[in-house]
């Protein structure tokens, strides 16, 4: 594993510059622990400050450090993607896993679940239930409702190297000597596609921090809970760019910036070192 | 011909029925596992307004609002008269601009999102499948470098920070573009050759933001799939012939590797409508971004539950449109 990481490290850029971003976010989602401000409360600040020594990104309209609260909102928002990825890989894990391996009339009606899920349009729906859970709206409820439209994609995948693994010897051995199908998915077929996870994971999180932007903007999450989005949200609500405080908006843009970069660089990155034709391209063979 | 329309058409048609009918299900089931009754909360924010209604007109309202919703009867009752309904075309009345009817205020809105996913759509798909296939033929060009690393650094940016973005900076550092709408207030909506340079001039900082995020995917998509197409037999083959380069790249290259990309736009659609949404959003665009953002805001519930499920029938149908004609693509469907 340490291997793994001191290769990538050397050998590609892309892995470079996630990891100096990536531990750019980790090292402020990390300061909340230790912030002097608690993000509950307004006005402990002079407000609309300009970014300045003592304030490294502003202060807001609402009397609050801007670096501060980022710092709340960007571990919030990793902990809502982390917890999306969990409950949607579970989700992703079954529906491939069984797809695959029992194949047939089970598989014909999972899959044509899960690509209308695939082609749905997520938002409106999201939006519908957002709206009508508004009131009891916490972060675990916006990871769990949104982990529902996450898996399908990943389903997919999954089921794609079951089949193949089915055809392998080793899953014959395992058939003749009595595993039983339950055994069989969990011991000798996970193992194989947990890279596939691992990669999809990161995905995964890119796509529900970023719809929980969208959410969080429209007012449809809990706005007094920090994350990227609800940044965006209060800022917006103040009208930040009209009244000149810019670096409200700025903050949260830039983090998120950052913050996807970083993760988009690290799937690729990962995603090619888990395909090994890729990377034999790449050394020109 | 047969087994065309049997291996082919009637598989499209059960996969289109089979979105709709999971989407509009999930829509129905949504709200009634929420544990807070839609009606419920109309009516205490009615009695929030601080107005002194009288009981009798409150279980009056009550009555009402419960026909509307459709909550009447058992779950399964209020299901089959909800398919009833939307059979008929009927989405309800809008809350927040009673008596109006879902539909029409969807059907104002649905132009000018039709209108700017459609351009933003085919603009990125065509420019980014073009210069994909031209990025893996030249791997040495300077210029496609470029474009490479630009695709790998936007496209993981959510709709809304691009958007955010790209507003302030061409709306609002640099004003080239006006600052939101689809043309400035006041204006008479007429199909004048004025009014059209007017929307186009309003629409054209969406399109782009739309276009730069949609390209990068299918630039890199393309680039992936071509890279290996460029080494095959018939390529070199067609070089040693000493055919054009143009052609060898638009005959030779682009034409195998479009197929999955057709079906990637397939897949793609119901999450460009989204990304679509997002960005009127942003820029105040009055599609049904705008419409679904407004109708937040005025909890508008039925016209929530209208775009969603307006969204689901349309975005299948046009998945559904696109397999239609996705055999003048590929001739091994066509000759089937």
């Amino acid at each position: 594993m340490l291997r793994v990481f001191r290769d990538l490290l050397k050998h590609d850029g892309r892995f470079r510059v996630a990891f100096v971003f990536l531990m750019a976010i980790l090292i402020l989602s990390t300061l909340s622990l230790v912030s002097p401000y608690d993000p509950g409360r307004t006005f402990k600040v002079p407000a609309d400050m300009p970014p300045s020594l003592e304030h490294p990104f502003g202060t807001s309209s609402r009397g609050q450090d801007i670096f501060w609260w980022m710092a709340f909102a960007v571990r919030n928002s990793l902990l809502l993607g982390l917890m999306t990825a969990f409950v949607s890989r579970i989700i992703a894990i079954g529906v491939g896993l069984v797809a695959g391996y029992r194949g047939g009339i089970i598989d014909r009606v999972l899959m044509s679940i899960n690509d209308s899920f695939v082609v749905m349009p997520v938002l409106p729906v999201l939006i519908l239930m957002s709206f009508l859970l508004r009131s009891s709206m916490s972060l675990f409820m916006l990871a769990f409702i949104m982990s529902l439209f996450g898996w399908p994609w990943d389903a997919r995948l999954i089921r794609a190297q079951v089949l193949s693994l089915k055809e392998r010897s080793f899953t014959q051995t395992a058939v003749y000597s009595g595993t039983g199908a339950f055994r069989i998915s969990l011991n000798e077929h996970l193992p194989f596609v947990l890279p596939v996870v691992f990669a999809t994971t990161i995905n995964n999180m890119l796509w529900s921090i970023g719809m929980e932007v969208t959410l969080s903007v429209l007012g449809l999450s809990n706005v007094t809970f920090p994350t990227i989005g609800t940044t965006i949200f209060w800022a917006n609500q103040h009208q930040a760019l009209v009244a000149g405080v810019w670096w409200w908006l700025a903050a949260p843009v830039v983090v998120a910036i950052v913050l996807f970069l970083g993760l988009y660089l690290l799937f690729s990155s990962i995603n090619e070192y888990i395909d090994p034709r890729t990377r034999l391209r790449r050394i020109g063979v | 011909m047969h087994k065309f329309v049997l291996g082919y058409l009637v598989p499209r048609f059960a996969q289109w029925a089979v979105v709709i009918f999971i989407g509009v299900t999930v829509t129905f089931i949504i709200p009634r596992l929420s544990p807070n009754d839609p009606v419920e909360r109309q009516i205490s924010q009615m009695m929030g307004t601080g107005a002194r209604i009288d009981p009798e007109a409150v279980e009056h309202m009550r009555a009402a609002l419960t026909e509307m919703y459709g909550l009447k009867g058992s779950g399964w009752q209020q299901y089959v008269a909800f398919w009833g309904r939307l059979l008929r075309g009927d989405l309800g009345p809008s809350l927040s601009t009673f008596p109006t009817p879902v539909t029409s205020l969807i059907a104002n809105a649905m132009p000018w999102t039709l209108g700017l996913l459609l351009t933003s759509v085919l603009i990125s798909w065509v420019l980014g499948n073009i210069l994909g296939a031209f990025a893996s033929y030249y791997p040495d060009s300077r210029f496609m470098g470029v474009i490479d690393v630009l695709s790998q650094a936007v496209r993981p940016i959510p709709y809304y920070v691009w958007s955010l973005v790209m507003l302030i900076m061409f709306a609002y550092v640099i004003k080239i573009f006006p600052f939101s709408g689809a043309y400035p207030p006041g204006t008479r909506v007429a199909l004048t050759p004025q009014f059209i340079v007017t929307v186009i001039e309003h629409s054209a900082l969406p399109a782009l933001s739309l276009v730069t995020i949609g390209m990068g995917g299918w630039f890199l998509g393309m680039k992936s799939l071509t890279s290996n197409i460029i080494s095959e037999d018939y390529v070199t083959y067609a070089e040693t012939a000493g055919l054009r380069e143009r052609k060898i790249l638009f005959n030779y290259v682009i034409r195998n590797a479009l197929l999955p990309q057709v079906t990637g736009l397939g897949l793609q659609l119901g999450s460009l409508f989204s990304g679509a949404l997002i960005l009127e959003i942003v820029f105040g665009y009055p599609g049904m971004g705008m419409l679904t953002f407004n109708a937040v805001i005025g909890n508008d519930y039925s016209l929530i539950m209208g775009i969603a499920i307006f969204s689901i029938i349309g975005v299948a149908t046009s998945v559904l449109i696109l397999d239609l004609i996705y055999p003048l693509f590929d001739p091994r469907v066509r000759h089937q």
